[in-house]
């Protein structure tokens, strides 16, 4: 089937394309964006007009809860939710139960995504048996199952000799580790960041120092063992600090930021509104005006959703017992935009962030409209406003922030490998 | 945002924290609870104030002196009162807490009074309830206990007069207390401008210099010329650990002994919100001495809690 997307505005952020144009696909693939090639007849073409078209997002984190949470979210519910939300990739932490530590389990999971026919999954393995954080998982299996990196999801790994093991012996099969950092012990019991706020509403803390000092350790274990580390979620501008100054000695890092955290800070829980615990914590002004900062200048490599999808029963409870977490696939785009907006960055520039940027990250061949590429294609409104209600969100999570808030930014066709996935008003 | 606890009109309809209350209010509740002082003397101790409503005490964490003090107060404004001491962990196993709310609205409930280990509960429950239900925060988590807050600055007025000018130190686990912290916006509401936190580092949260409270770690310098000494309680479980290293020492540094209470000025006055462990913070001589005005914080506590729960109620 050829289809053409016409008459759009082509953004594709790799090959530093803003211009109007349109996209032509043969069956898979992309075959020209820009201008149609001599002789394409489209058997489907799909009017742009006023829309942009760029590559569909590559999500770094999102939860799709099976197996073992299917009470707060489906791998159905969630693909569908990603789709809306224009993301056509996505890699999903190993923090399901039971945890992604058994080939089989990342097989089934990689099979039953792959029958929906929705977005791609990359699920990145179990680095510990059980994310038990005792001993290592089978990685070379792993990875020959499908897992694009090892992780433990949120769960902390305590033993910091056994972290070094875990980096020595990724970096031994040039496997990828992502990690989330946090001190345990100084996070502990912890559910708001630790400063006048959490003092105010008498919520226990986790300080800056929780994520700095796991950071610095990570640093210095990457300069030991040579692995190749992906550090997620910063929150803090300490953490940037760190960071930059690891890149500009040489050191082999990338990090992300989940899209909460451009836009909200500790003061936004108010009265205890458990939609605004999260893990990292929300922190300071300062804090979220130097992630904005740092991931448009490229200290932060990219933006992730981090959608963690929470039932409603999880949520009603008070703040310190709520679990955290936030949806966000519907929200990558809009607010992106918002951030893009209020840095005054160029849709390129802010569309890189959840295209090219984590695809290179990733070494997959997605996030652009190159000819070839695969035909992951979003095609959305920059100005159609959306209000965010439990009604408009496709995820089975409602748990999110900026329920209530109207949003710039809908989304109305997604393609994922030439085919339309998602249409919407 | 809208205070929580205020209706359109801006009057009180919950009682959750001080924190954002303006200062009529409070005087509005000290005032009021002057007049009930004297119905504890009278032979009938009892007003028809709140004949024919329904008090639910339901505590999730385990009190006897703010329960009773409530129950109490609520008597005496001829309520009708249920006491529900509903333990947390068989709760978490169960029913959920809005569950639980639902069912005593459905018996037709007008006041909940709630303390619960988790900061929030009762701002939770609020926003929960149709707006014709009151709640009175009795205590939630670190955060606030409101009334305690407002009884600790009736005594103080009743020994002081005036909130201006005076030097109040309050003293110990600044951290876990929410007793501290419904004092301090308390009293930095009233007009107090020299507020005093003494403690070790371990036990002062961080940040709270801008709760409007200047921090200090060494007594002798804290106590200094004041007016007014608060010990807070400090509980078994944080005697000893990475917050402290034992009882003892704790008595050594921050416990008022005589000697140090000779810091303060001479007609300071002593208080506490009970229960005491004597030898750690307080010392005895000092818990039963002239200076003490332990229990008649318990006394004005009674009233205190009938001036706000009518107050609540008649909105």
């Amino acid at each position: 089937m050829r289809v053409s997307i016409a008459n759009g505005m082509i953004v594709d952020p790799v090959n530093r394309v803003e211009r109007p144009g349109d996209v032509a696909i043969d069956g898979e693939h992309i075959v020209a964006a820009g201008q149609l090639p001599a002789g394409f007849k489209p058997d489907r073409t799909i009017d742009a007009s006023g829309l942009v078209v760029a590559p569909g997002f590559v999500d770094l984190a999102a939860r799709l809860r099976e197996p073992g949470f299917e009470y707060k979210a489906t791998l159905a519910s969630e693909l569908h939710a990603a789709v809306a939300g224009g993301i056509t990739t996505l890699v999903c932490p190993p923090d399901t139960d039971p945890p992604l530590d058994e080939p089989g389990l990342v097989e089934m999971l990689k099979r039953r995504a792959a029958n929906l026919s929705l977005a791609h999954v990359h699920p990145l393995g179990a680095l510990t048996a059980k994310l038990e954080g005792e001993r290592l998982a089978e990685l070379n299996v792993l990875a020959e199952a499908g897992c694009v990196a090892f992780s433990q999801g949120d769960v902390p790994l305590v033993d910091t000799l056994l972290l070094w093991r875990a980096l020595q012996y990724a970096a031994t099969f040039k496997f990828g580790v992502w990690l989330r950092p946090q001190d345990s012990f100084l996070a502990k019991n912890g559910v708001a960041h630790d400063g006048e706020v959490a003092t105010r509403l008498g919520l226990p803390g986790i300080p800056t120092i929780a994520e700095t000092i796991a950071i610095t350790t990570i640093l210095r274990l990457v300069r030991e063992s040579g692995a190749r580390v992906h550090i997620c979620r910063i929150s803090s501008a300490e953490s940037v600090q760190l960071i930059r100054e690891a890149k500009q000695a040489g050191l082999s890092i990338t990090c992300d930021v989940a899209i909460h955290h451009l836009h909200c800070t500790d003061a936004d829980i108010g009265f205890f509104d458990s939609h605004f615990h999260v893990v990292p914590p929300f922190r300071t002004q300062r804090d979220r005006e130097v992630l904005c900062a740092a991931l448009a200048d490229g200290t932060i490599d990219a933006l992730c959703s981090d959608h963690t999808p929470v039932d409603e029963d999880a949520k009603q409870i008070p703040f310190g017992e709520s679990e955290p977490g936030a949806t966000g696939l519907e929200l990558l785009l809009p607010l992106t935009l918002k951030w893009a907006k209020e840095s005054k960055l160029s849709m390129s520039q802010a569309l890189a962030a959840i295209t090219s940027a984590p695809a290179r990250l990733l070494g997959l061949d997605a996030g652009t409209l190159s000819p070839a590429a695969r035909a992951d294609i979003c095609v959305f409104d920059p100005e159609a406003m959306v209000r965010i209600t439990p009604q408009s969100l496709r995820s089975q999570g409602k748990n999110t922030p900026f329920l209530g808030c109207e949003l710039a930014g809908t989304v109305r066709y997604t393609l994922v490998n030439g085919a339309v996935v998602y249409s919407g008003r | 945002m809208r205070n929580p606890q205020l209706n359109a009109n801006g009057e009180l309809t919950h009682l959750l924290t001080i924190e954002g209350l303006p200062r009529e209010i409070l005087t509005h509740i000290l005032d009021t609870a002057t007049s009930f002082i004297s119905i504890a003397e009278r032979d009938v101790k009892k007003v028809p104030l709140l004949r024919g409503k329904s008090v639910f005490n339901l505590f999730f964490e385990s009190s006897t002196r703010t329960r009773t003090t409530f129950e109490i107060a609520a008597k005496r404004l001829s309520a009708d009162v249920v006491n529900l001491n509903i333990n947390t962990s068989s709760q978490s196993k169960g029913e959920s807490l809005l569950d639980t709310i639902d069912n005593l609205a459905a018996m037709n409930a007008d006041m909940f009074v709630v303390r619960h280990s988790q900061s929030g509960a009762a701002h939770m429950i609020a926003r929960h309830l149709a707006p014709h239900f009151h709640v009175i925060n009795a205590g939630d988590g670190r955060h606030a206990h409101p009334t305690q807050g407002l009884l600790d600055a009736y005594t103080i007025r009743h020994f002081k007069k005036d909130f201006r000018g005076l030097s109040v130190a309050i003293v110990g686990d600044i951290l876990h207390s929410r007793v501290a912290r419904s004092l301090i916006h308390a009293l930095n509401t009233l007009g107090t401008t020299d507020l005093r936190a003494i403690g070790p580092q371990t036990l002062m949260p961080s940040g709270v210099e801008q709760l409007g409270i200047r921090v200090y770690h060494d007594m002798s310098e804290g106590l200094r010329n004041c007016d007014v000494i608060v010990m807070l309680r400090l509980q078994n479980e944080r005697m000893r650990g990475p917050l402290l290293p034992s009882a003892q020492e704790f008595f050594k540094t921050f416990g008022l002994t005589p000697e140090k209470l000779a810091l303060a000025k001479p007609d300071a006055i002593v208080m506490h919100p009970g229960p005491m462990n004597r030898g750690v913070e307080i010392d005895s001589s000092v818990a039963d001495g002239p200076q003490a005005v332990i229990l008649q914080q318990v006394t004005f506590g009674i009233a205190v809690r009938m001036a706000v729960m009518s107050i609540v109620a008649s909105h």
